[in-house]
C-alpha cells in the first residue's frame, strides 16, 4: 500500500505542476502582453507600461511563474485587477457557495443513480427497467443549463416555490442557504445521474453472471442478500470511477449553472473575470478548479485500493 | 475485424451489417433523429421559412401561427428559422472540433501503441494531464485570452477530444499489436508504420466510428453551453445555446422561448447517442449479447 500510495502521490504532485505551467503559459506567455489584454485595445501605452510594472509583468516569465507557485503555496494569490482586493478572500467567498453547490449535486447523483441502478439491474429486461433505462437516455441528451431553466419555468414561474436566482448567503442560517441550491444541485445532478445509473446498471448486471454469486446463490442466499451482500461491493470499482469523472463534469457543470441561477460561486466568479478581462483571478480560479479534479481523481485512486485490492497488488 | 473473414467459415457468418442494423432499434431511432438534424442544416444552407436575420420589431414576441409556426422572438425573428440555421451552427461545431480530436488524438494513440517506452509514457501522462481541464475551462482559458467566439470555442473543445481519442485509439491499438496476424506480418518484414496503416487502423475504425458519434454529442452540448454563456457563437449567427440565454431573461412573459432550442439541442444529442449504442452493439455484437 505505502509505495502505490506514493506512486500515486508523485503523479499526483507531477499532474497540478503540468497543470500549472500550462495555465501560467496559456493566460501568461500566449497573450504576448497581459497587461495590454487586461486594460483593453484602447489603452495607452504609458497605462499599460504602469500596470505591467505594478503586476511585476516585466519581469523574467520564470521568475513570475516560481513567485506565482510559492504564492500558491503559503495563500497569497497577489491581488485582483478589477475588484482592488487579494484573490484569496475571493476565491474563499466563492467557494462557502461552489463546495457545498458540488456537494449536495453529487450527493443527489449518487442517491437518484445508485436506486435507479440497482432496482433496474434487480428487473433486467422488465417494464420498470426498459422504462427507467429510456429515461436516463433522454437525461443525457438534455444539457444541465436547459434543465435548470426549466426547473426554474416550473417551480419559479409556475409554482412560484423558489426564488429563480440569486444565494441569501450562509448569515441568515442555513435552511435559506440551502433551498437557494436545491434547484442548482438538482440540475447538475439529473444528467450525471442518468449516466451514473446506466454504468450502476449494467455494472451491477455484469457482477451478477459471475461464478461466485451463482455460488452464493446455491447455497441459499436470497436474491436481495447475494445483491447486497456480494454483488454490490464488486459492482462498485467501475461506479466509482464514473463518479470521479464525474466530479470533474459537475465542477465545470458549476461555472454555467451558476450563471443560471445568478449564484455568487467560483463559476460566475471566473466568468465575471473573464469580462472584467482580470486574468489575476482567472488564472488562480481555473488553477483551483483543476486543482480540485486532479485531487477527486487521486481520491478515487485511492478508494480503488481500499474496495478492491487487487488494484495496487496489479499497479505496483 | 478484417481477419475474421478468414478465419471464421462462411456458414457461421452474421447476417449482413445493414438487416442487422434496421433491426435495431436504438440504431434506428438514433439515425433518423441525427439525419433530421443533418437535413434541418442542409436545408436551411438553401432555405429558412423567413430570415433569421432580419429584425421587425412590430412582429415581436408572436405565438405560434401559420405564418410562423414556432413564433417570433423578442426582435421579431422567426424562431423556426432560427433554429434551422443553429443546426448547421451545432453541425460545424461538431464536424471540425471531433475531427481535431479524432485525427491528433488517434496519430497520438496509434504512435504511443507502435513505439511503446517512453514515447507512450509521455502521451499517456500528457493525455492523463489534459483531463485536468474540462472543455469548458480550456474554451474559458482560451476566451480569457483570445476572446468570445466560435473558432476559439471549437479549438478549445477539440483539444478536449485529443487525450480521449488518444486513451481509446492506444488502449484498442495495444490490444492488436499482441495478436498473431500483426506477429505474423512483423515476421514477414512489415516495419511499424506499415502495420499501424495496413493493419491496426482498419481494425479500430469500428471503435473510432462509434466514439466520433459520442464525441460529437459532447462537443454540441459544449458548443451549446459555451453559446449560452456568451463566450461561443457570436451574434448574429443564431446558434441553439444564445437562444436559451436570450429566452431565459423573457421566462415570464414568453415562456415557450425557452423550451424550442433546448428540444432542438435534446433531440440532436439524444440522437446521436443512440446511433452511438446502436453502432457499438453492431460492431460488436458480444457487447450487445451482455447488455
Amino acid at each position: 500500500m505505502g509505495l502505490f500510495l506514493l506512486k500515486r502521490v508523485l503523479t499526483l504532485i507531477a499532474t497540478l505542476i503540468g497543470a500549472s505551467i500550462v495555465i501560467f503559459l496559456v493566460l501568461e506567455i500566449l497573450p504576448g502582453d497581459a497587461a495590454q489584454i487586461m486594460m483593453g485595445p484602447d489603452a495607452s501605452p504609458e497605462a499599460v507600461s504602469a500596470l505591467a510594472s505594478k503586476l511585476g509583468l516585466d519581469r523574467p516569465p520564470m521568475e513570475r511563474y516560481l513567485d506565482w507557485v510559492g504564492g500558491m503555496l503559503t495563500g497569497n494569490l497577489g491581488n485582483s485587477y478589477s475588484y482592488s482586493s487579494p484573490v484569496s478572500e475571493l476565491v474563499l467567498e466563492r467557494l462557502a457557495l461552489t463546495v457545498p453547490l458540488a456537494i449536495m449535486a453529487m450527493a443527489l447523483t449518487t442517491c437518484m443513480a445508485l436506486v435507479v441502478g440497482i432496482y433496474a439491474a434487480a428487473r433486467h429486461n422488465k417494464l420498470g427497467d426498459v422504462g427507467l433505462m429510456s429515461m436516463t437516455q433522454i437525461g443525457i441528451a438534455i444539457p444541465n443549463f436547459w434543465f435548470a431553466i426549466l426547473l426554474i419555468l416550473l417551480f419559479s414561474v409556475k409554482l412560484q416555490w423558489f426564488s429563480a436566482g440569486g444565494f441569501p448567503g450562509w448569515e441568515d442560517g442555513i435552511w435559506p442557504g440551502l433551498q437557494s441550491l436545491l434547484l442548482p444541485a438538482i440540475s447538475l445532478a439529473f444528467v450525471q445521474a442518468a449516466i451514473l445509473a446506466r454504468i450502476t446498471r449494467s455494472a451491477v448486471l455484469e457482477v451478477m453472471r459471475e461464478d461466485f454469486v451463482r455460488t452464493a446463490r446455491a447455497k441459499g442466499l436470497s436474491q436481495r442478500a447475494t445483491l447486497w451482500g456480494h454483488v454490490l461491493r464488486n459492482a462498485m470499482i467501475p461506479v466509482i470511477t464514473v463518479m470521479g469523472l464525474q466530479s470533474a463534469e459537475l465542477l465545470a457543470g458549476t461555472i454555467v449553472v451558476e450563471n443560471v441561477f445568478y449564484l455568487p460561486g467560483l463559476g460566475r466568479l471566473i466568468f465575471q473575470s473573464i469580462s472584467n478581462r482580470d486574468l489575476i483571478v482567472v488564472r488562480n480560479c481555473v488553477m483551483l478548479l483543476a486543482t480540485m479534479v486532479v485531487v477527486v481523481n487521486f481520491i478515487v485512486d485511492i478508494l480503488y485500493a481500499v474496495i478492491d485490492p487487487r488494484v495496487k497488488a496489479s499497479d505496483i | 475485424m478484417n481477419t475474421s473473414a478468414a478465419t471464421s467459415p462462411a456458414a457461421h457468418a452474421p447476417p449482413p451489417f445493414w438487416r442487422r442494423a434496421l433491426s435495431h432499434r436504438s440504431f434506428v431511432l438514433g439515425a433518423i433523429l441525427t439525419s433530421l438534424l443533418v437535413l434541418a442544416a442542409l436545408l436551411s444552407l438553401v432555405w429558412t421559412p423567413w430570415s433569421p436575420y432580419e429584425i421587425d420589431m412590430p412582429k415581436k414576441l408572436q405565438g405560434p401561427s401559420e405564418m410562423h409556426w414556432l413564433g417570433t422572438d423578442p426582435f421579431g425573428r422567426d424562431i423556426a428559422s432560427l433554429l434551422l440555421v443553429g443546426a448547421r451552427n451545432s453541425i460545424l461545431v461538431g464536424v471540425i472540433a471531433v475531427s481535431i480530436g479524432l485525427v491528433a488524438g488517434t496519430a497520438l494513440g496509434l504512435l504511443a501503441a507502435a513505439r511503446r517506452g517512453w514515447v507512450e509514457e509521455l502521451i499517456m501522462r500528457l493525455s492523463d494531464f489534459t483531463f485536468a481541464f474540462p472543455a469548458i475551462l480550456s474554451a474559458i482559458m482560451m476566451t480569457a485570452v483570445f476572446g468570445a467566439g466560435i473558432v476559439n470555442s471549437i479549438i478549445a473543445i477539440g483539444i478536449f477530444n485529443i487525450p480521449t481519442f488518444a486513451r481509446i485509439t492506444r488502449g484498442s491499438a495495444n490490444a492488436l499489436w499482441a495478436r498473431e496476424f500483426v506477429l505474423a506480418s512483423r515476421a514477414c518484414g512489415k516495419g511499424p508504420w506499415r502495420i499501424t496503416i495496413d493493419h491496426i487502423l482498419p481494425n479500430i475504425l469500428s471503435v473510432l466510428t462509434v466514439q466520433v458519434t459520442i464525441r460529437f454529442a459532447i462537443a454540441i452540448l459544449a458548443e451549446a453551453a459555451l453559446s449560452y454563456l456568451g463566450l461561443g457563437t457570436q451574434p448574429p449567427q443564431p446558434s441553439w445555446g444564445r437562444m436559451l440565454s436570450e429566452a431565459q431573461t423573457l421566462m415570464f412573459q414568453a415562456p415557450l422561448l425557452a423550451v424550442y432550442p433546448g428540444v432542438a439541442i435534446a433531440t440532436a444529442v439524444l440522437g446521436l447517442n443512440l446511433l452511438g449504442d446502436g453502432l457499438r452493439d453492431l460492431m460488436d455484437p458480444r457487447l450487445a449479447r451482455k447488455r
